[in-house]
């Protein structure tokens, strides 16, 4: 009988993978539901002896069987943008069947977690330390420091608190792992807690992700005798992107408004129900089971300069060849978006990628060069963020996203800091005016006497960029947290990149 | 508390007490609860604001404060069907503003837009109905209107 495997990934179910597993199966088909390659252009993806087709809808299934597929690919594996990637978090995507324990098992699971019981906990700590491994959630802090310093803690109590609140539009890696490979996401935990002696473990999945909290919670059921004494729980998040936040997130488990913390006290002092606590995102923590099975130093042998390790990006928005792709740091912005993506989807000219999400810079064609780096992005102003690409094309106008910036930033502030929360507001009214190419006159209020600092004339254009940029500053600056404080980067690098969608040509562009 | 939704689906509406039973021996009880109650009543009312709040010894204005912070919760039913909508950057880039200007939206459906369904690489995406659909053009969303319909 003939093993057919699909996705059963939430993307490949939004673009049909249920329909066409239900007609392999009406045709005598034994299908299997495995996770997805993250060719995601090509999904439905259906595997039959190694052999790929795809994107498959229902009626193509007679002539896949029959060997006259127009939609076959080749041999998956041989795909180059399969071929091309440095797998390690994502060694199993497209191979097993998310929910078994016995694949889990068949394919090197568990090792990591054997070896950290062998070894303890400071060498456990030795090990992420000498990996090399960095925060995948966007600050890019040294995971190793981070455990060392809750390892370090007195308390009776201790936490490991996954981030799995992925509400940055282009990244879908947290979404793949905890779909795909659930028992990684929760050996990384097992592990965590042994480095840091802590017994009970939150995973805060968004709402917006069911199908990832169905899995994580029939994963842990399964998982739990395995992992014990070390206890897990899923913590559902309520539809806030702030909530992706470190301390917000903390905030929401213990039953609160999703509101910034102001740092100090850390969280790895102060953090979950005021006990020590390492907060890690997903692909932080998905990371851990292969560097303790195979050593950190065989982890930090792949990376660019200091960004060691491998890092899953996600190619999105605009782009022929969407997908997951991961691979060692240092690769160049230009092949993941024209070499590996295959450029627009629409087949005009790449005009802006964003990298890093909603509160990532836009980068012009002209970065290109740029490697895949913390530091090499922040020098150019930007960020990498949780490694989400989203490429748009030459219709785009970029006043129109750094008004969206702003305006969701206005949408999704917590309210706690002044230059968030009345700054994003401030900075749409601003971007509306810029964008009607008018100056806008003293109002009444301003022309009062005792008003002795508003200006009574009539600001110009130029005078309104600058105010943008001084705005900008004050909220980079003054914000508690990335949300306030990142979202200056869409804007200015809009504005700065982009001069042209702001009725401002390049020549007149203010100085920095 | 790993059975959860398995409880959830052998009573299919659970009384706001049982929900509080059920919750309140958690660490940081009050968002599963007013995520159980979300779902069974389509709405966190104030008298569930005032039994929760009595439940947990916190006070009113604490729950309510939670409540109107998450765009999860809301306080006035609204039973229409809903088409969430996606309208991040990646949706945009694939042209979901150009979409959302065809919509017709029918007598009836409402659509609420979100920010980001993890999709962001076959987009426009939306969710009716908890059911995930990408690769949106206007005939799929018209479909999709006239299903909610």
């Amino acid at each position: 009988m003939t093993v057919v495997r699909i996705s059963n990934d939430s993307l490949a179910l939004a673009c049909g993978a249920d329909e066409v597993a239900a007609a392999f199966d009406a045709a005598g088909c034994t299908v299997e539901r495995v996770s997805s390659w993250g060719m995601h252009w090509l999904e439905p993806l259906a595997e039959i002896d190694g052999q790929g087709f795809g994107p498959l809808q229902p009626q193509d299934v007679a002539a896949v069987l029959s060997g006259q597929s127009a939609k076959a690919i080749g041999p998956i594996e041989q795909h180059p943008f399969i071929a091309r990637q440095q797998r390690r978090t994502f060694v199993r995507a497209g191979k097993t069947r998310p929910l078994s324990l016995e694949d889990y098992a068949a394919t090197g699971g568990w090792e990591g977690l054997r070896r950290a019981r062998d070894i303890g906990s400071e060498a456990i700590v030795t090990e992420v330390t000498t990996s090399g491994l960095r925060g995948r959630g966007g600050a890019g802090f040294p995971t190793g420091i981070k455990w060392q310093t809750v390892a370090r803690a007195q308390a009776a109590q201790k936490y490991i608190v996954c981030n799995a609140d992925e509400g940055d539009s282009g990244t879908f890696a947290d979404r793949m792992v905890m779909e795909g490979d659930p028992f990684l996401l929760i050996e990384g935990m097992a592990i965590a807690g042994l480095a840091v002696e802590a017994m009970r473990g939150y995973i805060y999945i968004r709402s917006e992700y069911p199908h990832a909290i169905a899995t994580m919670e029939a994963a842990i059921r399964a998982s739990a005798d395995i992992v014990a004494p070390f206890v897990l729980e899923v913590r559902v998040g309520a539809g806030a992107y702030v909530c992706g936040e470190e301390t917000s997130l903390l905030n929401s488990i213990e039953g609160k408004r999703g509101e910034v913390r102001a740092k100090p006290p850390l969280p790895a002092l102060e953090g979950l129900f005021g006990k020590p606590t390492v907060v890690n995102n997903v692909l932080t923590l998905a990371a851990v089971p292969w560097l303790l099975a195979h050593g950190g130093a065989a982890y930090a042998e792949v990376g660019f300069s200091r960004s060691r390790g491998t890092m899953p990006i996600q190619i999105a928005g605009n782009v022929k060849h969407g997908g997951l792709f991961e691979t060692g740091f240092g690769v160049t912005l230009g092949d993941l978006v024209d070499d590996i993506g295959g450029g627009t989807a629409s087949g005009r000219p790449v005009r802006a990628v964003q990298v890093g999400g909603p509160l990532g810079a836009y980068h012009p064609p002209s970065d290109f060069h740029l490697p895949f780096d913390y530091e090499a992005f922040a020098a150019a102003d930007g960020l990498i963020g949780h490694a989400g690409i989203t490429v748009f094309d030459d219709s785009v106008d970029m006043s129109r996203q750094a008004r969206f910036a702003m305006s969701f930033c206005a949408a999704e502030s917590c309210g706690k800091c002044t230059p968030c929360r009345i700054g994003s507001t401030r900075g749409v009214e601003l971007i509306d005016r810029i964008s009607e190419r008018k100056g806008r006159a003293p109002d009444r209020i301003e022309t009062l006497p005792q008003m002795h600092n508003a200006p009574k004339v009539e600001r110009t254009l130029g005078d309104e960029i600058a105010l943008l940029e001084d705005l900008c500053e004050t909220m980079k600056f003054g914000s508690l947290c990335a949300l306030g404080g990142f979202t200056p980067y869409p804007v200015l690098s809009a504005l700065h990149r982009f001069p042209e969608d702001f009725g401002i040509t390049p020549v007149v562009e203010p100085a920095e | 508390m790993a059975e959860d939704g398995a409880t959830r689906a052998k009573h299919m509406k659970p009384s706001l007490e049982q929900i509080i039973a059920e919750h309140a021996h958690r660490e940081g009880p009050l968002l599963p609860i007013l995520h159980d109650v979300q779902a069974s009543f389509g709405h966190v009312s104030d008298d569930a604001i005032r039994s929760i709040a009595h439940a947990l010894n916190l006070s009113r204005a604490e729950v309510h404060g939670v409540v109107s912070f998450y765009h999860d919760f809301i306080q006035t039913p609204d039973p229409r069907p809903s088409l969430k909508l996606c309208r991040a950057e990646a949706c945009q880039a694939r042209g979901v503003e150009a979409l959302a200007a065809t919509i017709t939206v029918p007598d009836g459906v409402r659509i609420e837009t979100v920010y980001c369904l993890g999709l962001c690489s076959v987009g426009p995406n939306a969710m009716a109905h908890g059911k995930l659909h990408a690769r949106l053009d206007a005939a799929k969303l018209a479909a999709l209107m006239e299903m909610l319909a």
